[in-house]
Order: C-alpha cells, then sequence, then structure tokens
C-alpha cells in the first residue's frame, strides 16, 4: 500500500512538502515512488536557484522514464538533499524522509492550493 | 495507462494475475514489470527470465518461388542455407530506408516462416503482399495464430529440457527445430512423445533472443504457448516485462526498430552493414545502399558514454563541443549491468569517430561525453 503521512502538503503531480516554519522540504510522495520503480538519478536545482509552484525544477529519472519534478510552492533554495547524488535509491526506501530541495517560502497562500492527507489519499485511489 | 484499441495478447489474463505493469506497446496491452526491471534483468544476466513475446508478428513464405521471394525483400544472403538456419536482416524500401528488421527461419526447402516487430505487422504485411506480385508463392500471416515465449539467460537450456520437456542441448545458435511437417528430417524433429505438455504438432523452437544471453524461443498454439508458461512460473523462473527486455538488448547493442531503424534510418546508417549482401544479385533496396556504403552515410549510429550519471533518453539532442546540434539520442539509459549513463546516437557522420567529444542537453543542462563502441555489456550466446 502506499504510504501518505498526515501534516504534510501534496500536490496533483505527487510531490508533496513539509513545512517548518519559513522553510518547505520538497520530495515526492510514495505514491510516485512505487510508480516510477528503482530511482537511479535525481536532477536537482542549485542553492540559490529560484523556484515556482507549478514549474518544473528537476527531475526524478528511474531505469525507464524521466519524471519532472514540480514545485508545490514558490520560494528560493536554501539546501538540497546531497545525499541523493550519491544514493538515488533512498527516495525508493523512504519517500517522505528524503525530501530533494528546501525551500525557503515566498507565500504560504501557495499551500492553499494543495492537498492535505486524506484529500491525497483518495486522489490516489481514483 | 489503459487504451481500448490495444490487443492482447494469449496470456494477458496470467500478467494481471501476476500483478504486472501494463502498457501499450506496438498496438498490443504488454507487460512492461512484474517486480521491478533491475530485479528482472538481472535474473536474465545471471539465472534465467522468461518472457510474453506474442506480440510479435509471424509471416509464412511457401511454395515454388519462396527463396526467391525472401531474397528479393531480405538484405541478407539465404541462398544454400541448411533447412533448420535463422538470418537476421532488414526489409528496405527503394531509397534504402528500414521496413523493418526480422528473422527468417529456413523451415525446409521453399519453406520459411519470418518474425516480425508487433509495431510493424500491418505495414510489413502490406509490403510483403506488394513486393509478392509475379512470384508463385502462398503467403501468410499467421500473427493471430502464434503465442510465443522467450526464455533467457544462462540456465535457459537446463530450464527448457526439464521443465518443458523440450530437447533443446544440441540446437546451435540461430538454429530451430518444430513439430511442423517440414522436411527438417530426423535431427530437426521434436519427437511429439517428448512435448510432455501437450500433444500439439505445431511448435516451433529455436535458440534465438534478444537479451545478449544464451536462451529459446518457442513459437506455438495459444494452448501451447499458456501451458508453458504455467509450468514455468510453477517451476519459480521470473517472469520478465518488455522494460528488462529493452535494458538487455540495449546493453549488448541491439537495435530496435523506431529506435535505431526506421524508414529514415538505413541499416547501412546503423551500423548493420553486416547483415546487407550487397554481392547478392537483387533485393529491394540495393541501389540505394550499395550507394550510401560507397559514399559513406552522411548520419552514424555510435554509442556515447556520459561521464555523470544524467541520462540520455530517445530524442534528447547531441551537440559537439561549440554547442551545435548534431544527432539525436535513439536509446539511452544508466546501464543495470555497468553502471554508467550510455545512449546509442545517430550523429552527423563527422563525428561517429571513437573518443569524439560530444554534448548531450538533458532538459536545461548540457553533459560532456565521447564516443564509444556500440556495445556496453558483453554478448554471452553459447554454441
Amino acid at each position: 500500500m502506499n504510504k501518505v503521512i498526515e501534516g504534510l502538503y501534496y500536490s496533483e503531480s505527487h510531490e508533496f512538502v513539509r513545512v517548518e516554519g519559513d522553510f518547505g522540504f520538497v520530495g515526492i510522495t510514495d505514491y510516485a515512488q512505487n510508480a516510477l520503480g528503482n530511482v537511479v538519478y535525481v536532477d536537482m536545482p542549485e542553492v540559490d536557484d529560484e523556484v515556482t509552484a507549478g514549474e518544473e525544477f528537476g527531475a526524478v529519472e528511474s531505469v525507464k522514464a524521466a519524471s519532472d519534478l514540480i514545485s508545490p510552492v514558490s520560494g528560493t533554495v536554501v539546501e538540497i538533499n546531497e545525499a541523493l547524488e550519491d544514493q538515488p535509491e533512498l527516495i525508493n526506501q523512504d519517500a517522505f524522509e528524503n525530501w530533494i530541495i528546501k525551500v525557503k517560502l515566498n507565500d504560504k497562500s501557495d499551500l492553499d492550493s494543495l492537498m492535505d492527507a486524506k484529500a491525497y489519499a483518495a486522489f490516489c485511489e481514483k | 495507462m489503459e487504451n481500448n484499441n490495444n490487443k492482447r495478447t494469449c496470456l494477458y489474463d496470467k500478467h494481471v494475475a501476476l500483478g504486472a505493469l501494463m502498457s501499450p506497446f506496438g498496438g498490443f496491452e504488454m507487460p512492461i514489470q512484474y517486480a521491478d526491471i533491475a530485479t528482472e534483468h538481472h535474473a536474465v544476466r545471471k539465472k534465467v527470465g522468461l518472457f510474453d513475446v506474442s506480440h510479435m508478428g509471424e509471416v509464412t513464405v511457401k511454395g515454388k518461388d519462396a527463396e526467391r521471394y525472401v531474397q528479393h525483400i531480405f538484405t541478407n544472403d539465404i541462398a544454400g542455407a541448411p533447412v533448420g538456419k535463422i538470418y537476421y536482416g532488414m526489409m528496405c524500401y527503394e531509397n534504402g530506408g528500414t521496413v523493418d528488421d526480422l528473422l527468417v527461419y529456413k523451415m525446409g526447402e521453399n519453406d520459411f516462416f519470418l518474425v516480425i516487430n508487433a509495431a510493424n505487422i500491418d505495414k510489413d504485411w502490406a509490403w510483403m503482399q506488394e513486393s509478392a506480385r509475379g512470384f508463385d508463392i502462398d503467403l501468410q500471416n499467421r500473427s493471430d495464430y502464434y503465442g510465443q515465449i522467450a526464455v533467457q539467460g544462462p540456465e535457459a537450456e537446463h530450464i527448457v529440457e526439464t521443465v518443458l520437456g523440450l530437447p533443446c542441448s544440441e540446437l546451435t545458435f540461430y538454429s530451430v527445430k518444430t513439430t511442423l511437417n517440414s522436411p527438417l528430417g530426423p535431427t530437426g524433429r521434436l519427437p511429439k512423445q517428448e512435448l510432455s505438455i501437450l500433444n500439439s504438432d505445431n511448435v516451433i523452437l529455436s535458440r534465438t533472443g534478444y537479451t545478449g544471453e544464451d536462451g529459446f524461443e518457442i513459437y506455438a498454439s495459444h494452448e501451447f504457448i499458456r501451458a508453458c508458461w504455467d509450468k514455468l512460473i510453477a517451476a519459480g523462473v521470473q517472469p520478465c516485462g518488455l522494460g528488462c527486455r529493452d535494458t538487455l538488448r540495449f546493453e549488448v547493442g541491439l537495435p530496435l526498430y523506431g529506435d535505431e531503424l526506421s524508414e529514415e534510418i538505413t541499416p547501412i546508417m546503423a551500423g548493420l552493414g553486416m547483415f546487407v549482401k550487397l554481392d547478392k544479385a537483387e533485393f529491394i533496396g540495393k541501389e540505394a545502399l550499395a550507394k550510401q556504403k560507397a559514399e559513406g552515410p552522411t548520419k552514424k549510429l555510435v554509442g556515447i558514454e556520459l561521464a555523470d550519471k544524467a541520462i540520455p533518453r530517445h530524442g534528447y539532442t547531441v551537440l559537439n563541443m561549440d554547442g551545435e546540434p548534431v544527432g539525436e539520442v535513439t536509446t539511452g539509459y544508466h546501464t543495470l549491468s555497468t553502471d554508467k549513463s550510455v545512449c546509442m546516437a545517430l550523429v552527423d557522420a563527422h563525428y561517429a569517430k571513437l573518443d569524439t567529444e560530444l554534448q548531450i542537453q538533458i532538459r536545461k543542462k548540457v553533459f560532456p561525453g565521447k564516443v564509444v563502441k556500440k556495445q556496453f555489456y558483453n554478448k554471452s550466446y553459447k554454441k
């Protein structure tokens, strides 16, 4: 079964945001990693890059395909998860623990258009 | 993705029951993976894997002019071929572009069994019929009759003999035997009583495959293929989807029609000149291919290895070191057997020399690489 965690925000393109203060940790959901299969490469932006809600900021590559990462929030990248450079498979082991970028949020109202855990779980059932 | 226009193979329900991820390929709803691509890939490299390849098309050519007809449409040369031998080659248009790549099985004198790509069945069939004018042959599209499985990997021979009870150890690479009533001779015939599964009278067994490993392909009625599938799964053989079929064939540099061969990509461009016998008296496309070979093709298929882990995919642009586009990626992966990001790409011929530095545009970034041999992993055929 696909795992969904309470308290996170979810997008229809299967990214999540975990909010801590003014920052958001963005990654892909358990559903997304299951659908992708073995992750072999994560194409990440650089620190200080701007990301925009609804726009692509990188890609996750499985053996069979590249899947764009769509940012659920707008802001500035303050940290990338460097562990994924050498161990992209961490995403398969625990997608929620292994976030991809940490973003300083421009505007928390971005979160209003995202789903909560319950709505996302229902969305994945469709 | 669901698509009701896609056909289903005779094993469709078994794939669904095994929980396979199903996806359209070549007009069929096919299994992409059961476990994951890496597990299935390594099963074939190290042990044995089972593929449903019933989507492939089969055409039979029989009659007085059968050999002359095959020689007319096929780039390879089957003159004087022994019964039971299999040949790989292409069918080409007059301009040298590729109609399809295929296997030709010589089942008897003036009796041939042609195996074509699923996605091309309708196109090939029309082409074959059109090209048959003036030949006294019986041409039949048997694609709907035959199911097909491939048993691939170093343990394939043992599994086919012990689990299916089909003697195959004496079969050499690219040879066939059958229970068809064709004059394959005493050693070519599968004795009927040894077919422990079903008393099928129409089984074709060849030492062929598309993985770079030793292995066998079995063509038979849907009923026989379903029985074989069940026996092999019950014996613990790993079912393998088209996902790893592509990574396996790619690693050993085998072309896929639609990627490395097409109506625009000739066998000469694709580096498959050894399967184009220009010394043959005649075949469709000979003149154009001979000219291209003599002058040198303007584009060539190469291997490219990247320094980085980013993965070049089909359709990505290849750039020279000045950043000018010089080609396009045909297939690319982060290889499972060698842990490298590599691709095959069709590039301007000036950039085809080994060690030439090139770059590939991957999304917003450009990654450096160099031209390498197209074979990224060594084949290990037996016999």
